[in-house]
Formats: C-alpha cells, structure tokens, sequence
C-alpha cells in the first residue's frame, strides 16, 4: 500500500470530465512525477488531494486515512503541503513573516492566540525561518515585501513555506516553470538534498523533462482525465503510448 | 521599552503627550480673539475626540488588520452604552463597574454576530453586520421598550430617573458618573495670559483608557496574532493550505473590536448617563470606517486621526456661519464679499458634511493610504529638501 492511495477518482465541470477512474499509488518516500499535455487534469488531481474539490466519484486515502470532505487545513495538518501552479504566498507580508507563518502553524497546529509576543522573539522558529530561507537562496530578501519578488523567487518561497513545515508529502504543480535555468537546477538540487536528509515523498506535475528525469523514480502519464501508462523513466521515454498522448507537445 | 521597538516606542509616546497635553494643543487661540471659535478644547469635544478614537483604534484592528468590513460597529458602542446605563440605574454612579460590563456585553454580543457573520467574506460579510446592526437598533428603538419589559425606554433614550434602586449609592458621593467619588463633571479651569485651559476628570479618565488600549492595539499589530490577521487579508487560500482555520483568528479581531467599541460606548455614557438608540443606527457605523479610512486603515495612529479629524469637523466646522464669514471678509469690497460668502456658504454649517465628503473623496483617490500616508509623504519630501541643502549633513539610511 501506498501512502497515498487515488481509487477510481472522477471529477466532471459541467459537460468536461476532467478526471475519470485515476487510480495511482504513490509509494513512501518515492518521488512521483505526474506528466501529460496541458488540459489533462493535472491541477485537477491536485485539488481533489488538498479539498479544495470534492471528486464525484473514488477514493483518496493518505496513509490509509480518507482525505475526502476534510479541509484544506486539516489535510495539511496530516502531513500534505502543496506548491501551487501559480504562485500562493502572503502578498503584503515581507519573506520572513511569510515563513513565520507556516511555522507556527506547525509548532501549534490549530488555533493560539499569542496576542502578547512578538514574532521575532520565538527566536527557535525564527532559527528555522532562517535556514530554510538560506536553503532555498532568498535569505537576503528576508526583509522584502515578498509581492515584489520576482516570479520565480515567488515559487522558491512558497517551496520554503512548504518545506519548513516537514511535511511527509509534497505535492508540487509544475515547481520549476517560469523559472531561470540556473535556478531550475537549484530547485532540483534543493529537492535532492531534501530527499536524502529526511523521509519525504513527492507528488511532482511538471512540463520540463529535465526536472521529470532527475527526480522521478515512477512516472504517471496522464491523458484527457484518465491514466495512459505508469513507468520507470527508463521505460517511459520510448513508450508509444506516451508519444501518442503528445504528438505535437514537447518531445519526450 | 515595554516590549516595543524603537519606531513604536517613539509612537507611542506621541499619542501620551497628545493625549495628556491636549487641553493646551486644542485651546491654540486666545479666548477672546476672532479664532476662539477654531478651539477644540472643551471638555465635551475633547472627551469625544478621545472615546471615537478608541472606537477606531478597535475598529481598525478587525478591518484594518483582517480586511474584513464590518458595517455594524455601532450595534457594539449602543450595547456598551445601554450596559453602563444600567449598572448607574441598578448599582452605582461609579464608572468602573459600568464600563467592565460595558465591554463584557459587547464581547459578548460581538461573538454571536461575529459568529455568524464570518461564515461569509467580502461584501456579504458587510451587509451581514449591517443587518444585525439596523436590528438591534430596531430593537433598541422600539421592541424593547413596551410598558412590560422596558430594557431600552426606546425614543426617549435610557436614564437614570430618581426613584431607580442604586444599591451601592451612598449620599456622599456625588448624583453623576464619578470614580470613587471624583466626578467625570469636575473641570480645572487655568487661565495664563487671554488663554484658558481645561482639565477635566472624564476626559482624562479616556485620556489614559486611550493611551492603555493603543498600547494593547501596538502589542497586538506586532504579535503572531497580529501577523495571522494580516495573513487572513493577504491570502486566506494560503491560509488554509498551511494548516491554519482563519475562522477563529478572525472571530477573535471581531470581539477584541467589538470589546473596543463597547468600551467607548460605556466611556459615552459615563460621561453623559444616558444611552439613546441613534447611537446604533447605520450611520454611526458608517463614521467609524470613514475615521478609520480617512487616518490610514491598517495604520496604528491612523485611526486616533482619522476620529479626531472627523469630530473637529463635525463641531467646529459646522458653527461657522455666515455672519462669521462676513467678518472674516469685511476688508473687501462689499460686492466681492457677498459673492466669496455665497460661494463657501454650502460648505459650512450644515454643508460641513459636503467638505468631509470632498476631502474623503481626495484623500481616497489622492492617498490611499489616508492622513498617514500624507503625512509620511510629507516628511519624505522635507527630508529630501534637507538634503539637497546639505548633502553631506544626513547620509545615514533612514529607519
Ligand atoms: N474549477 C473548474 N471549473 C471548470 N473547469 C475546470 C476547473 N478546473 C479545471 N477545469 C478544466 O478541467 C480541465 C483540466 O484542467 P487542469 O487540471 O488545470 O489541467 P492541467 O493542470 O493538467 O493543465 C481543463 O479543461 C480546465 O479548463
Ligand atoms: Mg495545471
């Protein structure tokens, strides 16, 4: 059994059904890249993980518990942060506090109050606040309204407010796009290093090969709502099915 | 000092010696000249100035921190008002009691409409309070004031009459809202030169009640709490997506503003033992976001000067009439004078309403970020005239 288990999951918008009978399992402290052309019901998988859509039809269960009809915040309180497509982080708040808070949603899980301290007084997450951002190569724009970083500092911040809350899945919709080369492969470093340092499993959506080949240890192709084929890397680049799911996308 | 930094420190005590020193700073004009009529410092206006500064202060801490836009604030400063009247009907004439219960009642009234209301954002959150608000003034006004069960005595507004029980009422102390005998009525006059000064009781009692709860709203601007609030403004889907239910973040800014409203309404009645329902009509609602975004919503001063502004207008604009005018402009001819009185005339008076109206409008479109930001914008470009004179004079970063 998986740690994450999607049984027969269907999602229909209106006359568009964006998912129909995906059944994946993604294996513990695996990474899982999820491919397939733009359309395909990628973001749409991702949302039927975190709450924020309810599928029509399936399961999903996470270390054998059901993720369905909980909320967002409750899901992430198991153990699941996402990195979203387009960047989400607190605009008007600067990059620390926009760590900060992440950490103390760790540190006290649901609602306190601390009306009477101050932020940087906590200084054992303030600590943590810090190196995560020296991980991900933004400490020096700790002190920056983090609305005016650039679109790809945006998404290595909301990978940090991810990652400083240790979660055990991470689920990351196309992490590196729009991103500059170098940092790309920063991204990718980073998430090696993760790996290794702790037990964490990923759940990847990604457009750029290059990512796909260095991180993934299986690969799901996904098609008009629907699984085309589940592989290796190895097995996946010459699979027929994968090309004809992208003829006249990017090449495999 | 006190757990603030340098910047709020320096803030902070700014408002103490505005608070503690403005009989002087309203009373500029000496008493007998023309510009008598622009002194603010009488204890009525004074004591007003203060008590609809810590309505906007706590209001400021729900809207200007959470974003979220509450249309029914008042409902909270009428409940605090009618509990304070009450405890002088039913106890004492002694304030403390009168403005604990004050802020207790509206706690607790702002919990259950906070409750329901934050099941909604954006504009369906507003007219939700909105609702509750013109139906407690409904209540207030009239259903709960028939000859059976009479909590509000509705038109007429709720006093203390003579035959009420007053238990804890012992005849040496005095027949108005006092504390511990010393009466919110008693006033210092000091007069140095054609000056005069007032210092009164009530008004320094909101003077330090004041000066206490912006030293809570500074405290709580710069907590993780205060932090999560304005998490909740920013992104509330990315709220959710770090494990945080913004839910109860938000409902605890309704009721510590609620608190803060219900506290100013206790502090109204103890300076005057009565509480009418008008008091929770819409309108009053209306002002508290109007001082609060004409100071500078999410500011922490911003609000204290968005009250003041709008109260000085509201008393000291509207006197001006056009006899004053005329002597204002007697040493022009008469034609021109009639025309120049003609003109200004809508916008004093009763028109005082239709200044405030301009001025909100061009500091809304003008500066978003209200008085403050005017303020700020102000001392940067006085900053940098000082340093085109001297510019070797200040080449330390600013903080
Ligand atoms: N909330 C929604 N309402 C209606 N249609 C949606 C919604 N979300 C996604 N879709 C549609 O579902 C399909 C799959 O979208 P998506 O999951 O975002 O694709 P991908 O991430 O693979 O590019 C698209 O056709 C998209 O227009
Ligand atoms: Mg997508």
């Amino acid at each position: 059994m998986g740690i994450l288990e999607i049984k027969n999951v269907g999602k229909r918008f209106g006359g568009l059904q964006a998912l129909s009978d995906v059944n994946l399992s993604v294996q513990e402290n695996s990474v899982h890249a999820i491919i397939g052309p733009n359309g395909a019901g990628k973001s749409t998988l991702l949302n039927c993980l975190v709450g924020k859509l309810i599928p029509d039809t399936g399961s999903v269960t996470f270390q054998g518990q059901s993720l369905l009809g909980r909320h967002p915040h409750e899901i992430n309180q198991m153990g699941v942060a996402r990195v979203f497509q387009t960047p989400e982080i607190f605009g008007d708040l600067d990059v620390m506090e926009n760590v900060m808070i992440p950490c103390f949603a760790r540190r006290d899980g649901s609602f306190r109050m601390h009306a009477f301290e101050t932020v940087m007084n906590e200084k054992e997450l303030v600590e943590k606040a810090e190196q995560i951002l020296i991980d991900v190569n933004m400490i020096d724009k700790r002190h920056m309204h983090s609305a005016s970083l650039s679109r790809g500092d945006k998404r290595r911040l909301e990978m940090a407010m991810c990652l400083v809350q240790e979660p055990k899945l991470l689920l990351l919709d196309e992490p590196t796009a729009g991103m500059a080369r170098a940092d790309t492969n920063n991204t990718i470093d980073l998430l090696k290093e993760i790996k290794e340092k702790r037990d964490i499993t990923m759940a990847i959506i990604e457009h750029d090969m290059h990512v796909v080949f260095s991180l993934a240890e299986r690969i799901t192709v996904l098609a008009q709502g629907t699984p085309l084929v589940e592989e290796t890397p190895e097995n996946i680049k010459g699979h027929p099915k994968v090309r004809e799911a992208y003829l006249g996308e990017a090449q495999v | 000092m006190m757990g603030l930094n340098k910047k709020d420190t320096s803030l902070f005590v700014v408002v103490i010696v505005l608070a503690l020193l403005a009989p002087f700073f309203l009373n500029p004009f000496p008493t007998d000249s023309s510009m008598a009529q622009f002194n603010a410092g009488y204890p009525d206006l004074m004591q007003r100035f203060v008590i609809f500064g810590i309505f906007a202060v706590g209001f400021n801490i729900l809207f200007g921190l959470t974003g979220y836009l509450s249309f029914g604030h008042a409902a909270f400063l009428g409940v605090g008002s009618y509990a304070a009247v009450w405890i002088f009907k039913l106890l004492t004439y002694n304030v403390l009691p009168a403005i604990m219960l004050s802020v207790i009642m509206a706690g607790i009234f702002a919990l259950l409409i906070g409750y329901v209301s934050l099941r909604r954002s954006g504009i369906y959150f507003s007219i939700l309070t909105l609702a509750f608000a013109q139906m407690s003034f409904a209540l207030a006004y009239s259903v709960l004031s028939n000859p059976k069960f009479n909590l509000t005595n509705g038109e007429t507004g709720l006093q203390v009459y003579a035959n009420d029980p007053q238990w804890l009422h012992r005849d040496s102390l005095p027949d108005l809202p006092h504390l511990f005998g010393l009466s919110m009525r008693s006033t210092y006059e000091m007069t140095v030169g054609g000056w005069s000064f007032s210092f009164n009781t009530g008004y320094y009692l909101c003077a330090v009640i004041l000066i206490l709860t912006f030293y809570l709203s500074i405290r709580l601007f710069r907590s993780p709490f205060g932090m999560m609030l304005r998490a909740v403004k920013s992104n509330q889907q990315r709220m959710n997506y770090t494990g945080l239910n913004s839910r109860p973040y938000t409902l605890a800014a309704f009721v510590i503003s609620g608190m803060y409203a219900g506290l100013a309404g206790g502090l109204l009645a103890a300076m005057d033992p009565l509480a009418g329902a008008e008091r929770m009509q819409w309108t009053a609602s209306g002002e508290v976001v109007l001082m609060t975004i004409l100071g500078g919503a999410g500011t922490l001063i911003g609000p204290i000067l968005g009250a003041g502004f709008i109260k000085y207008f509201e008393n000291i604009f509207s006197k001006i009439n056009d006899n004053i005018l005329h002597q204002w402009f007697a040493f022009m001819p008469d034609g021109i004078e009639d025309f120049i009185v003609a003109v200004i005339h809508p916008f004093i008076g009763k028109g005082w309403h239709l200044t405030l109206g301009l001025m909100f409008m061009m500091v809304v479109i003008f500066l978003p970020g209200g008085l403050v930001e005017g303020g700020q914008r102000l001392a940067r470009l006085l900053r940098r005239k000082k340093s085109d004179e001297s510019p070797s004079a200040d080449t330390k970063p600013a903080e």
